[in-house]
């Protein structure tokens, strides 16, 4: 069978439109993991022992197992625990969330991690607070150093989306699945699917490196 | 104006400082000598509590700060110091570098501050800089911003941890400058240096450190001239 890539003009609204509702899950996740991710990462070089083991223990958990078992977790297994079911838009970004808060964390406490000792024991030594000298001296510094990694992260959400194909939301993916169940064009249409994911990760890494470079300006 | 009473601090099995008893009086200036790792800067951060003491006392101006009590953020406000690699906030100009500590730890209106910044960065020679960043500067101008900074809280005493260590050597001078001015002034300081001809000039006293305990101390022409302890004697040989 030949290759027939002018079915693709035709489907494109539909393929947008999936891929609207996949960048729009991706900035919710990410939005909720930043939140998450900023108490955590924190609470992973806190002082207080019990707080860094309770924020180490969920990192741990949710970065040794898989997205799609946490999502199965959300969308099936707690509705039987609750009594009632839970939509599949707010399984989503609520597993998603909640996952990329782990991963987010891990960026915070590495950027805060990153800024030399030096930093706190001057901001301390006049006579700082140690949530002053977080907030003045230890966050803004951090902060230039986890704009890359934090691009990525939106990258790996935005591509990580793709499994919530599987509990019937009509994301990217899954808008290909269903066009192609009409058109009977897998190859065809999986390419434009996966274009389609390329065009916005590009968009974000080169949108990443801007930034970067914006904020080397004073370093 | 600080006393310390047995202070001892060790890193786990590492016992870093095994009983010092000091007594430093008001515009009194200490130097400490001592070979590497016989704990010079560990005494030093012990002072201010950036280290925690593991047993023995602190205190300042007759206060019990290693009390668990005791608003270490306080005390810390009336006790400068100086870092061997300067550690200015890079995100920051020189002036905002000056004018946070007033500002957000006494409540200095910003006005006033910026206006102190100025009286001391002229002090210390560099007025010209005040909207640089600590990366345009050469070791030797941050380092003068470093002691800005400090002296911007007001503080009581000044402790300066190898603060020309890590220049080149035509910096030196600059920044032991600005020491002995502040000397001149009557402000109380500790002083860790390996500049012997320094310690020489401006320290009413020098303490010989290794091993963690004071090994000799008193005027620097008896422990810098006439050295009475072997361990002394040894070191000095070596540096000078
Ligand atoms: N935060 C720390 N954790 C563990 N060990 C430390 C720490 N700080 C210092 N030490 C150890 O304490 C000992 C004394 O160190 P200190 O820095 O006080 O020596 P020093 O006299 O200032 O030496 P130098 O002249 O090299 O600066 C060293 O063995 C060092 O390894
Ligand atoms: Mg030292």
């Amino acid at each position: 069978m030949a290759l027939d890539f002018s079915i693709i003009p035709g489907i494109l609204p539909a393929l947008l439109l999936g891929a609207r509702l996949t960048v729009q899950l991706a900035l919710i996740a990410v939005a909720i993991g930043l939140v998450i991710g900023s108490f955590v990462g924190i609470g992973r070089v806190s002082g207080n022992r019990v707080i860094r083991t309770i924020t180490g223990i969920y990192v741990d958990f949710i970065r040794g197992t898989p997205l799609l078992v946490q999502l199965f977790l959300v969308y099936f297994g707690l509705p039987s625990l609750i009594g009632r079911p839970v939509p599949p838009f707010t399984a989503a970004i609520a597993a998603m969330g909640i996952n990329s808060g782990a991963y987010v964390a891990e960026i915070v406490r590495a950027g805060i991690q990153s800024i030399d000792r030096g930093q706190m024991e001057a901001a301390r030594s006049i006579g700082l607070t140690y949530a002053q000298s977080m907030r003045y001296i230890i966050f803004p510094q951090a902060f230039r150093r986890v704009i890359p990694p934090l691009g990525n992260e939106f990258i790996a959400m935005l591509k990580e989306t793709s499994l919530v194909s599987v509990i019937a939301l009509e994301d990217l993916l899954r808008k290909g699945q269903v066009v192609i169940t009409r058109t009977f064009r897998p190859f065809e249409i999986y390419m434009a699917v996966a274009l389609i994911y390329l065009v916005m990760t590009l968009a974000i890494s080169r949108l990443v490196a801007w930034s970067e470079k914006r904020l080397k300006v004073v370093d | 104006m600080i006393r310390t009473s047995g202070l001892q601090k060790s890193f786990g099995s590492n016992h870093v400082l095994r009983g010092i008893d000091i007594t430093i009086n008001p515009h009194e200036v200490v130097v400490v000598i001592g070979p590497s790792g016989s704990g010079k800067s560990t005494f030093l951060r012990c002072l201010n509590l950036l280290e925690k003491p593991t047993a023995g006392q602190v205190f300042f101006r007759g206060q019990c700060i290693t009390d668990p009590h005791v608003n270490v953020n306080e005390v810390r406000t009336e006790m400068g110091m100086v870092f061997q690699r300067f550690n200015l906030f890079p995100h920051m100009t020189v002036i905002d570098n000056i004018t946070l500590g007033p500002a957000k730890v006494r409540g200095v209106s910003l006005e006033e501050a910026r206006e102190t910044a100025r009286v001391l960065l002229d002090k210390v020679g560099i007025l010209d800089k005040e909207n640089a960043y600590p990366s345009e500067l050469s070791g030797g101008q941050q380092q003068r911003v470093a002691i800005a900074r400090a002296l911007a809280m007001k503080p009581m005493a000044m402790l300066f941890d190898e603060a020309t260590s890590a220049l080149d050597p035509e910096m030196i001078g600059e920044v032991l400058d600005v020491i002995r001015t502040l000397a001149e002034e009557g402000m109380t300081m500790v002083i860790v240096t390996h500049e012997m001809g320094f310690a020489n000039e401006v320290g009413d006293r020098v303490i010989f450190m290794d091993e963690g305990v004071i090994v000799e101390e008193g005027p620097p022409e008896e422990v810098l001239g006439q050295p009475q302890n072997p361990r002394t004697q040894a070191f000095l040989s070596k540096v000078l």
